[in-house]
């Protein structure tokens, strides 16, 4: 009997999902194959599965020949300045959505929510055309502007519901107390929304740190973040699989493993919304 | 110091009265947002609009000339146009629900009981971690027709006969981004749906199966009512996401062979960034806004009424 429910357990469950699992990862977890194999055996032999026929040699051609580090310090430059300009704003915004009612609120909001949906293309020519002109282009500056345009109705909207969740009373509390408003944002409402500051800081890390298309357009010999250098590492006359899953692995491991840390939290916040609705 | 606050905490009770009655305090705190919004999305947006009426080469800056409604009258003349939309709506038609059926699976696996389901959650999340350029390139890699594995495999199982060239042959590319773009994207349906089934209380399914009720009609009847506002909402927004998304074809087709993967989008940048026509090429984007506009009016009225709770 224990057997038979086991049994049905392992085909209803533990097979199906172990069947998701792997068409999850499949691909990344090949990639990594790949990466550890190097360059001739690929070609000769294939991807080798044990690990006698691997090799640290795509990677070291990568940090050793390729300026992979520095782009990924351009990438973090990029990120980090897209979450501080994301936040700084976005955070008094939120606060003044989820605590006041006042006119214009309903229109300001859809705002955000519009500039959320707008295709990048539309956006990308002028913006191109701006940083032209004011001689931005291949600046890091120019990245964080264009990464912006997404993260700050993001970065809105998600502290608006963070924020929400914090009762009211709390900041009435502090100003029965004597705090002025911005003192009860300051010293309640900001410690209290922390924890959501920090997994919208990191998912606009990691959205930012993804970019490819504005990367592409705006940057440049300067400026050249993860995503663009890694397309770059195809090979002139054929292409370095082995180098470019090195490259892929490197790239996408911080943010990936950022990602596993907040994911729980901000799907929290992103379904909130959703479930409601 | 304290004295300065001590201070503060007298005018305390006066500023908030103040700032009731005048009421600006709200909008002081949404300046910057704001402004900044006007400054680097709106700005521009109208910059794109007023260039669609242009003839506008980049590479001939001062021979920029107004020429009316031309350069949409070009774009509907060409047949490119009508490609690329058909290919835009097969797209999004096959893609979300792809997106949506797979993340349905994975969500009511992933919400059943067994020791593992912790980290298998978090494995199934992957792909939607990942760079695009990296997904691109990955899928590249799996489907590149001599050494890839995916032709490996079916050859070796004995499904296909002969190396299949996934992405240079015409009729088979725009499939095989789709599948791409449907493994990156189911995962954050499985997420949406998981938080959906999570909130069906489990009385309903023990009364239903106290009355007997076999699987499928639980699911027919408590699940899939229980979780239809957040398909609708991830749907609707993953519809948005789909449309727009161009990074991962531009990477691993560019549009081609031929024009057989382009879509409206990509085929705007492909214009604005390969011929430097940014008056066609803005053309090209806000005529795919207008059309996308439709399907983001339906998901804004559905917020909204959120909103206003």
């Amino acid at each position: 009997m224990r057997r038979e429910s086991f049994l049905r357990r392992l085909l209803t469950t533990h097979i199906p999902v172990a069947l998701v699992v792997l068409l999850a990862i499949g691909p990344f977890g090949w990639m990594i194959l790949t990466s550890l194999t190097p360059s001739e055996a690929i070609v000769a032999r294939g991807v080798s599965f044990s690990p006698e026929g691997w090799g640290a040699d795509n990677y070291v051609r990568l940090l050793a020949h390729t300026d992979f580090l520095g782009n990924m310090g351009h990438s973090l430059i990029v990120a980090l300045g897209t979450v501080v300009l994301g936040l700084v704003v976005s955070v008094t915004a939120a606060y003044s959505f989820s605590r006041f009612r006042f006119f214009g609120r309903r229109v300001l909001m859809l705002q955000f929510l519009l500039v959320n949906m707008f295709p990048v293309v539309l956006l990308i020519l002028p913006l191109f055309t701006l940083m032209r002109r004011l001689g931005l282009l291949d600046t890091h500056l120019a990245l964080i502007v264009a990464n912006a345009t997404v993260a700050i109705p993001f970065a809105v909207w998600m502290l608006t519901s963070y924020i929400g969740a914090i009762p009211k009373s709390l900041d009435e509390a502090a100003m029965i107390d004597g705090c002025s408003r911005l003192q009860a944002l300051r010293r309640v409402v900001l410690p209290l929304a922390l924890p959501g500051i920090i997994s919208t800081g990191i998912y606009i890390f990691i959205t930012s740190w993804n970019e490819y298309l504005y990367a592409l357009t705006l940057g440049g010999r300067n400026v050249r973040t993860v995503t663009v250098a890694i397309q770059t590492l195809i090979g002139e006359y054929q292409i370095e699989w082995g180098l470019l899953a090195a490259g892929g692995v490197v790239g996408a491991l911080p943010v990936t493993i950022l990602f596993l840390i907040v994911q729980r939290r901000l799907v929290g916040g992103l379904t909130q919304g959703a479930v409601k609705g | 110091m304290s004295s300065i606050n001590d201070a503060l905490a007298l005018e305390a009770p006066r500023r908030r009265k103040r700032s009731r009655r005048s009421g600006l305090l709200p909008y002081a705190l949404l300046t910057p947002a704001v402004v900044v919004v006007l400054i680097i999305v709106f700005a521009p947006m109208v910059e794109a609009l007023v260039t669609s009426f242009y003839e506008y080469v980049l590479f001939r800056p001062n021979a920029a000339k107004f020429v009316g409604l031309d350069n949409f009258v070009t774009l509907f003349n060409d047949p490119v146009f009508w490609t690329s939309l058909w290919q835009t709506a097969l797209w999004i038609g096959l893609t979300v629900p792809l997106q949506m059926g797979l993340g349905l699976v994975a969500a009511l696996l992933l919400n059943k009981e067994f020791a593992w389901r912790g980290i298998a959650r978090a494995l199934v999340i992957i792909p939607w971690a990942l760079p695009s350029v990296v997904i691109a390139l990955m899928w590249r890699w799996i489907y590149d027709p001599n050494i890839g594995i995916l032709n490996d495999l079916l050859l070796r199982l004995d499904i296909i006969r002969a190396a299949i060239p996934w992405l240079a042959d015409p009729d088979v590319a725009l499939y095989a981004i789709i599948a791409t773009l449907t493994w990156q994207g189911f995962p954050f349906f499985a997420v949406m749906i998981l938080a959906g089934l999570q909130g069906i209380p489990k009385s309903q399914y023990e009364a239903a199966s106290i009355d007997g009720a076999s699987a499928w009609r639980q699911f027919r009847h408590i699940t899939l009512p229980g979780i239809a506002p957040i398909l609708a909402t991830a749907g609707l927004l993953r519809t948005i996401w789909v449309a727009n998304s161009i990074d991962v074809i531009f990477v691993m087709t560019g549009g081609g062979p031929g024009y057989s993967t382009y879509t409206l989008p990509l085929f705007a940048f492909v214009k604005a960034r390969q011929n430097l026509d940014f008056g066609y090429g803005s053309a090209i984007a806000v005529t795919f806004t207008v059309i996308l506009g439709a399907i983001v009016a339906v998901y804004i009225a559905r917020t909204m009424r959120e909103v206003e709770r």
